[in-house]
């Protein structure tokens, strides 16, 4: 055999195949995800966490300029939408960005070679950005409420609103991201997402096109800023309040079994 | 190396990949022995990164056979992950992590306990010397330590191979050393083999127990980096640094004109030893000199052996 010919294929000693290192279950998982995602908030806070809020304030401050404070329909839209804007805009839209600059860098490369569940990544990246939009949302609640002169009696109910808005938002701006082809198409359709939610969600809807309002009906964060809206009202109607709530949670599960089938896809070619 | 009974920590058979028209891998054939340091050496586009991302289970072969520690990673490639630590090029995924989070969060999702990620994580950034940097973000880092925070992370949650996909890129001296010598150790405590991807030659010739030499996705040739250079068949290395044109009409000179290698006013001759000798003895009197602003002679590198073997580049060395 010379140097440049190639390895010989002799009989190799038989190899007892070796133990095979435990896999991490789904729950410790998610919460290591979950948790370094949180200080990511650390780094990121500028983005994460005040851009976002800053966003809607001063869609809040606009309105003012052009909606009638006091309970009305459109007070309540405008407040609604606004603070669920702040979930859009991270959880689908900077989600979406990161899972997508991720796909595009080789940074899931990192996960894939773990012996990690899938849902695991995706769901702690998903519920640390949701989680991200709530000090975001509570703040432009409760300034919104002050300027338009609407009560303070139901804030709490976005502690349910964020996470489950943050759910479907969240599946959806990782799905984005993680089918995407490029790094750029998953930027756009994440932009795209918040706009749609900031012009849809923000705007009274007895004011929309009908056209518009079956677009409106169609996208995840309605149900959540009808939701929150409801609840402006001396006497919320609970139900109502609740069945929006389902479908966002509905919209969540389907959306995060789309984002997790789509990092399968992202990590196994 | 050679007392021990050399068992196969990695078996490559006839591996093939097609991207499109391209082979990326063209028939691998590859034997890595446990507890060896074992290079992939190649060019940019020789088919390095697309065997390991096989190798990880990342990447689906067209064809061929891939089997670590006796199991069959082609057929089960979700084993690879509890066979190995991969370190890749890329940082992305723990870039906004502080050094000590992105070793503690990569051990638990090696399956550690989070006392156990949270123990070793502390031992690998003390034995690497990043215990200054643990609080800081990796993105905040230079590259090389950000790289050393990376090499860190792989090391926690104990794998019986290391795929090191050019882990000292960027890195300092300093780093470089606590790199091999946390990968020797490893080797002398636990038989931990290492597959090492690299370009770096002058590197590969120092940390390598044997190294494949890759060229449009086929191995060229597989031996020790000595037994590599003993190709070049004791040639020498001359390079002469010209401190404008080269004299040509000294006769000596003007006879190498044809026969070097030029990049820009350097002259590179792969010679023997003595007509090395009668050269330098030419090119350090009279006008030749004066024209000279430096020269070296040097034994045969990897890189030599590499040109020899009909590799189809200029030169591995960055």
């Amino acid at each position: 055999m010379t140097l440049l010919s190639p390895p010989s294929v002799v009989a190799r000693p038989h190899v007892q195949a070796a133990p095979l290192a435990p896999v991490a279950r789904l729950l410790p998982a998610l919460a290591a995800v979950y948790r370094a995602q949180l200080a990511r908030a650390r780094v990121a806070r500028i983005p994460l966490m005040f851009v976002a809020s800053f966003q809607s304030i001063g869609i809040l401050v606009m309105m003012r300029g052009v909606v009638d404070p006091g309970d009305n329909p459109s007070a309540r839209a405008v407040v609604a939408g606004s603070s669920v804007l702040v979930v859009a805009f991270v959880a689908l839209n900077l989600l979406a960005q990161y899972f997508g600059r991720l796909r595009a860098t080789g940074g899931l490369d990192h996960y894939a070679t773990l012996p990690v569940p899938a849902a695991s990544v995706v769901l702690g990246a998903a519920g640390a950005f949701a989680s991200f939009t709530l000090p975001g949302s509570l703040v432009t609640a409760g300034i919104g409420a002050w300027l338009f002169g609407l009560s303070w009696a139901h804030l709490w109910v976005l502690l349910a609103v964020v996470p489950l808005a943050g759910a479907a938002l969240s599946g959806l701006g990782a799905a984005c991201g993680l089918l995407a082809p490029k790094q750029e198409i998953a930027t756009m359709l994440g932009q795209l997402g918040m706009s749609a939610a900031l012009l849809l969600g923000v705007l009274p809807p007895g004011h929309l096109p009908t056209a518009v309002q079956w677009l409106r009906d169609a996208l995840p964060s309605t149900y959540g800023v009808e939701a929150f809206a409801r609840t402006f009202a001396a006497r919320p109607d609970w139900a109502a309040v609740c069945a929006d709530l389902a479908v966002c949670a509905g919209v969540g599960v389907l959306s995060l079994t789309l984002a997790t089938w789509a990092y399968r896809r992202a990590t196994t070619r | 190396m050679s007392e021990t009974p050399l068992l196969p920590c990695c078996s490559v058979r006839g591996l093939t990949k097609n991207h499109g028209e391209i082979r990326a891998t063209d028939g691998v054939d590859l034997e890595i022995h446990q507890g060896e340091v074992f290079g992939l050496l190649g060019p940019n586009g020789a088919g390095k990164s697309t065997l390991v991302r096989q190798l990880t289970g990342l990447l689906r072969p067209d064809a061929g056979s891939i089997e670590i520690l006796g199991h069959d990673v082609v057929r089960h490639p979700d084993r690879a992950a509890r066979l190995l630590g991969y370190l890749g090029q890329e940082s992305t995924a723990l870039d906004e992590l502080t050094v000590a989070l992105a070793a503690e969060t990569t051990g638990r999702l090696r399956g550690l306990t989070r006392a156990q990620a949270r123990a070793q994580s502390a031992e690998v950034l003390a034995e690497l010397g990043l215990e200054p940097l643990a609080a800081r973000p990796l993105a905040k880092l230079s590259g090389g330590q950000r790289r050393l925070a990376c090499f860190a992370a792989t090391l926690v949650g104990e794998r019986p191979l290391l795929v090191l996909d050019e882990p000292t890129t960027g890195m300092d001296p300093v780093a470089r050393r606590a790199v091999w010598s946390a990968v020797e150790r490893r080797r002398a405590e636990r038989g931990t083999t290492v597959l090492l991807v690299t370009h770096n030659v002058i590197e590969a010739e120092t940390v390598l127990d044997r190294v494949a030499v890759m060229d449009e996705g086929r191995v060229i040739a597989c031996d020790t980096p000595g037994g590599l250079k003993a190709l070049v068949d004791g040639n020498v290395r001359l390079d002469l640094v010209w401190r404008r044109d080269a004299p040509l009409d000294v006769p000596a000179v003007a006879l190498l004109a044809d026969r070097v290698e030029r990049t820009g006013r350097r002259w590179t001759l792969r010679t023997t030893p003595e007509e090395a000798r009668e050269l330098v003895a030419a090119v350090t009197t009279g006008p030749a000199f004066a024209a000279l602003d430096d020269f070296t002679l040097a034994t045969p590198s990897l890189e030599d052996a590499y040109l020899r073997l009909g590799g189809r580049h200029g030169g591995l060395a960055k």
